[in-house]
């Protein structure tokens, strides 16, 4: 089974993170249960791996893997977009418009 | 204003900005500078940083959102910023947030900008910068397209960056030309120092200014500002009479180049003086001026004459009509002749094209023949910076310059009139030359209208020009009235009739 590895981006401990993070892994709970990984970086506190990856935004989901890789912003509090914006599967082929829950 | 400036000025080190900034940029706050595509914005954002490098030993970082850090190095070769070289010292260093991967990440919920922040503050921390510089914010408008969240956002970078204690430059997209600061109209809200760069077209003339629309706190000149985009110097404010420092005045004294001028003017001009000579095309004016570089020649004295009203060819025809050989005076290699048509270059251009050759030559005296002429390509406000500013340069310098002006036959603009009254006003020493009829005869006379720091001769005087140059002979006793028709300056620069035919 694939294992989908995401690293996270957030700055600090605020609500936003915290949501982005509780967001995040509903879905992999979701989707795919067990078979998921999710680093999360502070980048107040490791600001290269922001530099790195030029991220600009926090939140920033980054998937990588399976490849290839995709990029979200924001607190991922609309699931039915995330969900498709992440390439979960069973949502590639689905307009998130149609995708019901 | 409450006494002196309070506010501490960071300079950016940019050709005449500083001055027109009144020392430079509010320190340790952040400034937008916003201006249409090709207005400058890079180059000032660039500019600022480098000079901070260069002539304080001030890191920077440089937060690249439009063109790519690699772009940047390129560009700025030319203008002999060595940004690479810089960042191996780690002088310098970019955050590059141009559009690379995840450009189009897509947006789910709310989001803040979290990582562009930290990844500032990493860069500063690592560079000890006392400078950042954003270039350019529309960049994250059109990316980012939640307006709330972008002004909201800005004011948390405006924040960041200010409790870093860096001085910044942000820049940000115009539509257009006088039609609101910013694209978006929300940027200028945020922060509380704007310049706006502007590039026009006047006149049938592109024309660069910048001006400060405001400062917190802070004063600063008023107004838009000339400015130019030199190849190797970058951005250059013309700047104005205010910025010369007062230097002590010359009491040495030159020759004007005829013994009887000299004495009517209580004894030469001071080595420092500027020298206005008015008067209609025909009246002698380029012979008074070919007299002045010809005697300093003859003092061993190196001499500049600029000619926006005739070709070297015409030039060395009409003085050697008067025996004086320019040729001989150039071989020798204390003339030097600049002859372009005004039409050819920008004022701006003009004006730098004379201040290299200033710097290069060093001149002790200069002529520019005629005023009148420029007059064909720029406003009067535009002459007078210039006139101003030559002339802040010539004072420092104590060159001994002498200018010529035709009193114009077309309808001068209102307000123009002021700003020839100005001109007048700038020279140290005015000199009028006028036709009168004389007993059935056209004559010319001359008038010395004013020598500041001298006991001056108030005669009107004939003046005869033969083939030896000019002589100044008697006074002229009864027939004043015909000059003081219009003996002031105003009427000497306003409308006249057609009596004097069109001008050369």
């Amino acid at each position: 089974m694939t294992t989908y590895t995401f690293r996270l981006y957030v700055t600090g401990h605020t609500e936003r993170s915290k949501a982005a993070e509780v967001n995040l892994r509903f879905l992999c709970d979701s989707f795919v249960s067990g078979a998921y990984e999710i680093e999360i970086v502070d980048v107040a506190e490791r600001p290269c791996l922001a530099e790195e990856g030029r991220v600009l935004a926090t939140p920033t989901v980054d998937r990588l893997a399976p490849l290839p890789p995709r990029r979200v912003i924001g607190d991922l509090s609309d699931h039915d977009r995330a969900a498709f914006a992440l390439g979960f599967p069973g949502t590639d082929e689905v307009s998130p418009e149609r995708w019901g829950r | 204003m409450t006494g002196s400036d309070a506010i501490e000025r960071m300079p950016t080190g940019i050709n005449g900005f500083d001055q027109v900034a009144l020392g430079g940029l509010p320190a340790r706050r952040s400034t937008l500078v916003s201006g249409t595509t090709g207005s400058g914005k890079t180059l000032f954002a660039v500019e600022f940083l480098a000079h901070g490098i260069m002539l304080f030993d001030q890191p920077g970082v440089f937060v690249t959102f439009e063109e790519t850090s690699a772009h940047i190095r390129r560009n700025s070769a030319s203008l002999g910023f060595s940004i690479e070289q810089w960042e191996s010292q780690g002088k310098w260093a970019f955050v590059d947030a141009s559009a690379g991967t995840g450009e189009d990440a897509p947006a789910v919920g709310s989001y803040d900008f979290g990582g562009l922040v930290s990844r500032i503050k990493h860069a500063v921390r690592q560079t000890g910068a006392r400078r950042v510089a954003l270039d350019s914010l529309g960049a994250i408008f059109t990316r980012f397209s939640d307006f709330r969240t972008i002004r909201h956002e800005l004011f948390q970078i405006a924040f960041a960056l200010e409790t870093l204690g860096v001085t910044s430059v942000l820049t940000a997209e115009r539509p257009e030309e006088y039609d609101g600061v910013t694209r978006y109209g929300v940027e200028e809200f945020v922060f509380d120092n704007v310049i706006i760069l502007r590039n026009v077209l006047r006149q049938e003339r592109r024309s660069r200014t910048v001006e400060i629309v405001k400062f917190r706190g802070a004063a600063h000149r008023t107004g838009e500002w000339l400015f130019t985009i030199a190849p190797e110097e970058g951005i250059v404010v013309v700047p104005m009479a205010f910025l010369l420092s007062p230097a002590g005045a010359s009491l040495v004294r030159v020759s004007s180049g005829s013994a009887e001028l000299d004495t009517m003017c209580g004894g030469g001009f001071y080595q420092d003086a500027t020298v206005l000579i008015t008067g209609p095309t025909g009246t002698g004016k380029t012979l008074a001026g070919l007299r002045f570089v010809a005697s300093g020649v003859e003092a061993g004295e190196r001499c500049v004459l600029r000619t926006f009203d005739e070709s070297r060819e015409q030039l060395f025809r009409d003085a050697a009509g008067w025996g004086m050989d320019l040729r001989a005076m150039e071989g020798s290699g204390l003339l030097r002749i600049m002859s372009d048509y005004p039409e050819v270059a920008s004022l701006e251009d003009h004006f730098l094209q004379l201040r290299r050759t200033i710097d290069e030559f060093a001149p002790g005296r200069l002529v520019v023949d005629t005023l009148s002429a420029l007059e064909r390509v720029v406003s009067p406000r535009s002459l007078l910076d210039f006139v101003l500013a030559l002339g802040a340069i010539v004072r420092r310098k104590e060159i001994t310059t002498l200018f010529t002006s035709t009193p114009t036959g077309r309808l001068t603009p209102s307000g123009a009139q002021a700003i020839v009254m100005e001109i007048a006003d700038f020279a140290d020493v005015s000199i009028l030359l006028q036709y009168l009829e004389h007993e059935g005869e056209i004559q010319r006379a001359i008038a010395v209208l004013r020598a500041r720091g001298s006991t001056h001769d108030h005669s009107i005087r004939r003046v005869t020009v033969d083939g030896t140059g000019m002589h100044i002979g008697e006074r002229l006793r009864g027939s004043t009235h015909i000059l003081t028709a219009r003996p002031t300056p105003v009427s000497m620069w306003g409308p006249v009739e057609s009596e004097e035919g069109t001008q050369g």
